[in-house]
């Protein structure tokens, strides 16, 4: 069995209004310089695979096919054996 | 069934909420046959056109109209596609062609982070569709929008294909009929606010001509839209049909 833990963030080139809202936000918290805010999202899921491979091709077409668009979105992943 | 009427499919997700709206128009105003498509049909039972409508299927969650593609139905309606069926999308209905790939391009999230509601202007950019032979190439018309994700957006070689070959079919402007900045409800890219696909029989639009159809509502430029799409259907569809019961008998 194996834990896939899925980032998927906006791909460089699309504007994030979400994090440049969250940007300004910070600014008021007046800690410091802080920049280049982005939001993404995190996805957990477990795989039934014994092999790391097959858990790593089970990940990836999720993450193609649902949980990232990639007109808009990158993804990346860490897997864990549990 | 009957010879001047078409039949719309329009199709039903857990968390549509202007499948009602577009099914009285179809029905009561333009008097034409419909019938809902429950997502988790797998046949479409024989209708002419389908609409997908506005709406929040599946709560928007993850992305919208991300899930909602993946419905049992919506294979029938790539089907349908392919084989140059006429499909509609509203709003979400527009976000789930977008996701399920009958499209090119993604909705982000409007510029201003603000869900608009409001009467839009849209300035008709193609009249030679199926979906708008009623209405004259650069007319100005009025449909509402309410939308949180409305903002077009696509690789700059698709926006180039796209304009080239006349897929960009309304653009937001203002009340002159100017294609302005200003005039833009969501930052979408060069005010786009319908798309159709290369064959011309899938069109996808953020405003919402359901809601621009019934007089009582004070607007009714959405009714020519789909009087070209029933002429469409009546000429192409029906047509054919029956040539082929003449045919037959």
């Amino acid at each position: 069995m194996y834990h896939s833990r899925v980032r998927v963030t906006l791909r460089p080139s699309i504007l994030d209004p979400q994090g440049k809202a969250v940007e300004h936000a910070i600014e008021n918290l007046d800690v410091g310089p802080v920049s280049h805010v982005r939001i993404g999202k995190y996805v957990e899921f477990l795989v039934d695979e014994q092999e790391e491979d097959a858990a790593r091709r089970a990940t990836e077409a999720v993450c193609r096919k649902l949980l990232a668009n990639p007109v808009m979105e990158d993804f990346s992943y860490e897997l864990t054996r549990v | 069934m009957h010879a001047n009427r078409v039949t719309f499919g329009v199709v039903v997700f857990p968390g549509s909420n202007c499948d009602h709206d577009t099914y009285y128009v179809c029905k009561k105003i333009l008097g034409q046959d419909a019938v809902f498509l429950w997502h988790k049909d797998e046949d479409l039972r024989g209708v002419d056109a389908v609409i997908l409508p506005g709406g929040f299927s599946y709560g928007d969650y993850l992305r919208c109209g991300a899930i909602a593609r993946f419905s049992p139905i919506m294979k029938q309606v790539g089907r349908f596609a392919l084989e140059g069926g006429t499909v509609l999308g509203i709003c979400n209905g527009f976000q789930i062609l977008l996701e399920a790939g009958l499209l090119p391009g993604v909705l982000l999230r409007n510029t201003s982070l603000r869900f608009v509601c409001r009467r839009a202007r849209l300035r008709v950019e193609n009249a030679g569709t199926r979906f708008t032979s009623l209405f004259t190439p650069g007319e100005s018309v009025s449909f509402p929008v309410a939308h949180g994700d409305g903002n077009y957006f696509t690789d700059p070689e698709t926006l180039e294909r796209l304009n080239a070959r006349g897929q960009i079919v309304f653009r937001y402007a203002n009340d002159q009929g100017e294609v302005t900045p200003e005039a833009n409800p969501n930052g979408s890219l060069e005010n786009v606010a319908g798309v159709i696909n290369e064959e011309g029989n899938v069109l996808g639009m953020m405003p919402h001509p359901e809601r621009a159809s019934d007089p009582v509502l004070g607007m009714t430029d959405g009714q020519r839209l789909f009087r070209s799409m029933i002429e469409w259907c009546i000429i192409n569809v029906r047509g054919e049909r029956q040539e082929v019961a003449q045919c037959q008998t």
